[in-house]
């Protein structure tokens, strides 16, 4: 998030929710935007589905999945056509704004609606209520970016943001929620293939240096491989040992078949986990880790936010903290610098490295709770939000983006959109919710959301199960029949191995980013007898 | 009787809601809202209400496993690392480092995934190391 997330109940005027079931994914920050809308914030909602919050919303406005940068170039169209824009903002603060306009130019909302199904008034009548209640927060989530034109998606919004002079003041931004409690904080610390801690590029010489030196050995400087790039590596045999801490491919993978299939090949495969997960089980070494109340570090949560997690049982058995294992590893293949007697040192090695976590401690955690980075000292005071002034590039770029159709789209042969996402009790792969009693009984078992139409063009019936199929798999399941869906659309939630929705979706990945289209698939779908017994979770 | 309550940040979304988990004589008893958090402010979903549940289930992985012929079978530490240390040596100096894969973990800490990240780059000498931020 380029903001913070009090600033959207403090701050905000509007707050538009594209691509995000906020309620259920990040519910208490759909709170904070539900004491907002009481302050008498403006909320905006575009959704392929009728979610929660669309309720509270102003304006809740349907498209049809996959056209998301029709959607945001129809509202830019309407904002310049109109007068709205940031001049001054654009002026000081942009570059290649001719070159996005007249991309923009051509969306006209009565174009948008033919691609995207916008009726052309709401989205004027969006466009209005985002330009003019300023400061406007764009909050988004995998609904923008896990399609083959997320960066565009993203790049999209971004230029939204600028035209309206969005950024670099509170309540404002481009706020993308993450997923996961710690995926800003996996990111921030090197776990990607292109970068350092800090986001220091692999590819720059300085950067290399700077770490062998640090380290007393590194890697070179060519970008590694993306987790997508890997499950095929060991599929073809270009990679011939994989090492998976902490995640769950073999459910959150697009078309698990083929997963399977290239991980089943793995020549050596290390899993560690709390649980022998549906991937755990394909490893030729399992390794036990700690659960978070099983050991002591930090989290940095979607706003930034570093805070600390304690220790508060050890963990079962032999089991052991991450951190340790990973220590003692690396020793066991006689390398230096392991040594940490605990995670608080691994911090402040972190902070000695990383910029942007430079002024971050266990010391100033424990009397402040937590720190927004950048914070490059020990006497910042952290950064609630960014770009103020002055981007980090220095002139906000614009990009001139044309729309795209998804990697695949409904025909005759598969007629109806599958969309994945979440549900308010369960969480990704489900290897935590669903062993989770309470969660676990709220939702037992997977299910389809449909529309009645589509629910009466194939002679559905209440109590029977359907087979949804794409060409990648089928998979069976309940069904939920409701107008929360658009009609052709279906949604499927993606947590239930038995039934997994990444069975159907499709590999098709977004060129730069490498992010699959979990958002877009095409499926068919047939009525199967009424279910006999009751299907088993891992619970 | 020692009870205790421990403050600590959600493992499920990325909201970055703190809690605190009680434990009587070491064992988990509850969890708490943090009404000093700025996120939640004394509150939780119905997650965070349920953090601990999935943590002393029956299923927790206890010990290593190691495959042996065919079938996974409990091993003590030393010859679980032992395994994995002599295979990744042994692939990286036949295939070079590149022919390893890392994948970190978004439910990890950030403690960790440095040094995952040190362990791939410095140790192994790759730059393959990736999570599920975009899955």
């Amino acid at each position: 998030m380029t903001n913070s997330i009090p600033e959207l109940e403090t701050d905000s005027r509007c707050i538009l929710i594209m691509g995000s079931n906020t309620s259920e994914g990040h519910p208490l920050i759909a709170s904070r935007i539900v004491k907002a809308k009481e302050r008498g914030a403006r909320v905006i909602v575009i959704d392929p589905r009728d979610i929660q919050i669309a309720r509270l919303a102003d304006m809740y406005i349907p498209f049809r999945p996959g056209a998301d940068v029709a959607v945001l170039n129809g509202l830019m169209n309407v904002i310049i056509s109109e007068g709205l824009e940031d001049k001054e903002f654009i002026a000081a603060r942009t570059e290649a704004y001719a070159e996005m306009k007249a991309v923009v130019e051509k969306y006209t909302p009565e174009r948008v609606q033919e691609i995207s199904g916008v009726p052309a008034d709401m989205l004027r009548e969006a466009a209005r209520l985002y330009a003019r209640n300023k400061p406007a927060a764009i909050v988004y989530a995998m609904g923008i970016t896990q399609h083959t034109t997320g960066v565009d998606n993203v790049k999209s919004i971004a230029n939204l943001a600028m035209l309206t002079g969005n950024l670099g003041i509170a309540g404002a931004g481009v706020n993308p929620l993450r997923g996961q409690n710690n995926v800003q904080g996996a990111c921030d610390m090197g776990g990607l293939p292109n970068v350092y801690p800090g986001y220091q590029a692999v590819t720059s010489p300085d950067a290399q240096k700077k770490f062998q030196d640090a380290w007393g050995g590194t890697a070179d400087t060519v970008v590694g491989l993306t987790v997508m790039e890997m499950v095929n590596g060991v599929g073809d045999g270009t990679l011939r040992a994989l090492y998976v801490m902490g995640e769950n491919p073999m459910v959150a993978d697009p078309d698990l078949h083929h997963a399977r299939h290239c991980l089943e090949k793995a020549e050596f495969l290390v899993v560690q986990d709390i649980f022998l997960t549906e991937t755990a089980q394909l490893a030729h070494v399992v390794l036990p880790g700690g659960a978070f109340v099983e050991k002591d570090g930090t989290f940095t949560g979607t706003d930034r936010r570093v805070q600390r997690v304690r220790k508060v049982v050890n963990p079962p058995g032999n089991a052991m903290a991450d951190w340790e294992i990973t220590c003692r590893l690396a020793q066991r293949l006689g390398a230096g610098g392991f040594d940490f007697a605990s995670p608080k040192e691994v911090m402040e090695e972190i902070a000695r490295l990383t910029p942007s976590y430079g002024g971050i401690s266990y010391e100033r955690l424990e009397e402040l709770g937590f720190l927004h980075w950048p914070c490059p000292a020990a006497d910042h005071p952290g950064t609630p939000y960014l770009h103020k002034g002055k981007f980090s590039r220095g002139q906000g770029q614009f990009h001139a983006v044309e729309f795209k159709e998804p990697a695949e789209s409904p025909d005759q042969d598969y007629p109806l959109t599958l969309t994945t996402g979440r549900l308010m009790f369960h969480f990704h792969t489900g290897s935590m919710t669903r062993r989770s009693e309470k969660l676990h009984q709220e939702v037992p078992e997977a299910y389809v959301e449909i529309h009645p139409d589509d629910a009466a063009r194939i002679s559905f019936k209440r109590g029977q199960r359907v087979r949804v199929h794409s060409r990648r798999g089928q998979i069976e399941l309940d069904v939920r029949v409701t107008k929360r869906i658009k009609p052709g659309v279906v949604f499927i939630p993606f947590h239930f191995a038995e039934a997994a929705a990444n069975v159907l979706t499709h590999a098709a990945i977004d060129p730069t980013a490498k992010i699959p289209e979990y958002k877009v698939c095409a499926v068919k779908m047939e009525t199967i007898g009424v279910k006999e017994a009751k299907s088993q979770g891992p619970s | 009787m020692e009870y205790q309550n421990t403050l600590t940040t959600c493992i499920y979304c990325g909201c970055g809601c703190s809690m605190y988990v009680e434990t009587i004589d070491g064992r988990i008893t509850g969890v708490w809202p943090d009404k000093t958090n700025q996120i939640s402010g004394g509150r939780l979903c119905i997650k965070g209400w349920n953090v601990t549940g999935f943590v002393g289930h029956p299923d927790r992985l206890k010990n290593p496993l190691l495959r042996k012929e065919g079938k996974l079978v409990e091993v003590t530490w030393d010859e679980a690392l032992s395994q994995v240390a002599e295979k990744l040596s042994g692939i990286k100096r036949e295939s070079g480092a590149d022919s390893i894969g890392l994948m970190t973990s978004a439910k990890c800490t950030n403690e960790e995934n440095y040094l995952m990240n040190k362990f791939a780059r410095a140790v192994l000498g790759t730059n393959n190391i990736d999570h599920c931020a975009r899955l």
